[in-house]
């Protein structure tokens, strides 16, 4: 590895114009909705004023139901058994989005199974990186360095809900109180 | 809402923060403001800054829609040292020229627009996704939400894809997009540019941004591009002209290499290897 480090290009706003370029047929459909395991993953993305964002963008990356990462090429032809990790949902005209996914397994030995997010949009100048945890394993969660090293009301914005479905409730806030926790990794 | 937050004075009239109630001398007299404060900060040792302000308040829309909290910082873990792999599977060939989706020739100056996905390391990011989208060469985009009076060409979306090959490079052909009206402020222009949205080898990398072209005169009044700090920093975000890349009675050309973060995955050796 070099060590002469590059400068990265500056990420600039998505835009409200990206209708016909981002979004895929079953762009959020990682599984299928019959499928087994499959389960719903969804929330509302809001602003500073608690108003619903209409022209938000995500994406969420993960590991299989058994923790492992997928290397499968195929998300934009989604041909309904390749599982390859990978999602995109434009939020509707009140701020909703919906994955159809399967519960991310722990990546490793007692770890607490989460969800990488990112998300985009118009009036947000760079992309924004968060996770979504899983709220099912105490143990894994209270042990997880990330949420330990965060105070009790920052470190819910980081927790789904499990509904009684079987889905996934988590809501995102851009700015103000319960605003979601956002990460920076090292070298960005 | 921006008057009960206190961001606007009461006695002035706000609609919201796309409303063109401010004029171009004030948006820019803002940038101003805030550029010479982060001059000032690098006299004084400030780091030098590489990417886009979230708090921006020039670009009107950014007021509700940025964080307040600093980002937590993290090492990242597990799925965040690796990303969604794409392939040829993905996506075809033609879908990186975006003269040919129609029947007929859009209309405007056609390009070539060609470079080079490094990361942080220099190594080039391989077989992976890229994906643009643009205005035509009018200055409309395809999209409900485009009401601007400039004239839709039936044959050009201004969307194209492609994947990158083994040694990082991309390359599209195009028409080269016009500027066109927005709604920040009174006599707002974007300067014309394309989106440009691109993967790395780990999803911490992941990415979009928009390409300029040179010698574009609304640089300095445009408040998304100057939400970028430090003049080194724009330079990055605009295309070179290469006459190298142009083609005989056909095309011009501009490249634009891209950088994206560092990867924070542990490189095997045949991973690494030029």
């Amino acid at each position: 590895m070099s060590e002469q480090k590059l400068t990265a290009t500056p990420g600039q706003t998505v835009g409200p114009f990206y209708g016909y370029a981002l979004p895929f047929p079953k762009d959020n459909e990682l599984v299928h909705p019959g499928a087994k395991g499959a389960i719903r993953v969804q929330g509302t993305v809001r602003d500073g004023a608690g108003d619903v964002i209409p022209d938000a963008l995500l994406e969420i990356w993960q590991a299989d139901e058994d923790g492992s990462i997928p290397q499968q090429t195929g998300s934009l032809v989604r041909d309904g058994y390749t599982f390859t990790g990978w999602g995109r949902a434009a939020v509707d005209n009140v701020g909703n989005y919906t994955f159809t996914t399967v519960n991310p397994g722990p990546t490793g030995e007692g770890s607490a199974p989460f969800i990488s997010v990112v998300i985009f949009a118009r009036g947000l100048l760079n992309k924004l990186h968060t996770r979504m945890y899983l709220p099912d394993d105490a143990g894994a969660l209270a042990k997880d360095p990330l949420l330990s090293s965060l105070p009790e009301d920052r470190r819910r914005t980081l927790i789904a809900a499990r509904e009684a479905d079987g889905g996934l409730r988590w809501d995102i806030k851009l700015q103000g109180e319960d605003e979601t926790v956002f990460l920076a990794y090292p070298g960005a | 809402m921006e008057t009960e937050n206190g961001l606007f004075p009461q006695d002035q009239p706000v609609e919201g923060p796309d409303s063109a109630q401010s004029s171009q001398d004030e948006i820019t007299a803002e940038i101003q403001d805030v550029h010479a404060a982060y001059r000032k900060g690098l006299d004084d040792g400030d780091a030098e800054e590489t990417q886009p302000r979230l708090d921006f308040r020039p670009y009107r829309s950014s007021i509700l829609r940025h964080p307040t909290k600093d980002p937590h910082h993290t090492d990242p873990e597990t799925i965040e040292l690796w990303s969604p792999a794409f392939g040829h599977q993905d996506v075809h060939a033609l879908e990186s020229d975006l003269t040919i989706q129609h029947n007929g020739e859009p209309l405007g100056e056609r390009i070539v627009v060609a470079g080079r996905i490094l990361d942080g390391d220099g190594r080039p990011v391989r077989n992976q996704l890229v994906e643009i989208w643009q205005a035509n060469s009018a200055g409309r985009y395809i999209h409900k939400r485009d009401q601007h009076p400039a004239p839709i060409d039936p044959n050009f979306t201004g969307v194209g894809r492609c994947i990158t090959d083994d040694d990082g490079n991309y390359r599209f052909t195009t028409i080269k997009p016009g500027p066109y009206p927005w709604k920040n402020h009174y006599n707002a222009w974007r300067p014309a540019h394309i989106h440009f949205s691109l993967f790395g080898t780990d999803f911490t990398q992941r990415m979009i941004t928009q390409m300029y072209f040179p010698g574009d005169p609304l640089f300095s009044l445009d408040p998304i591009y100057q939400s970028i700090t430090d003049q080194k920093a724009r330079d990055r975000l605009v295309a070179t002209y290469d006459h190298n890349l142009t083609q005989h009675e056909w095309s011009t050309g501009y490249n634009w290499d891209i950088v994206l973060t560092g990867s924070n995955r542990t490189w095997m050796e045949d991973e690494d290897a030029e």
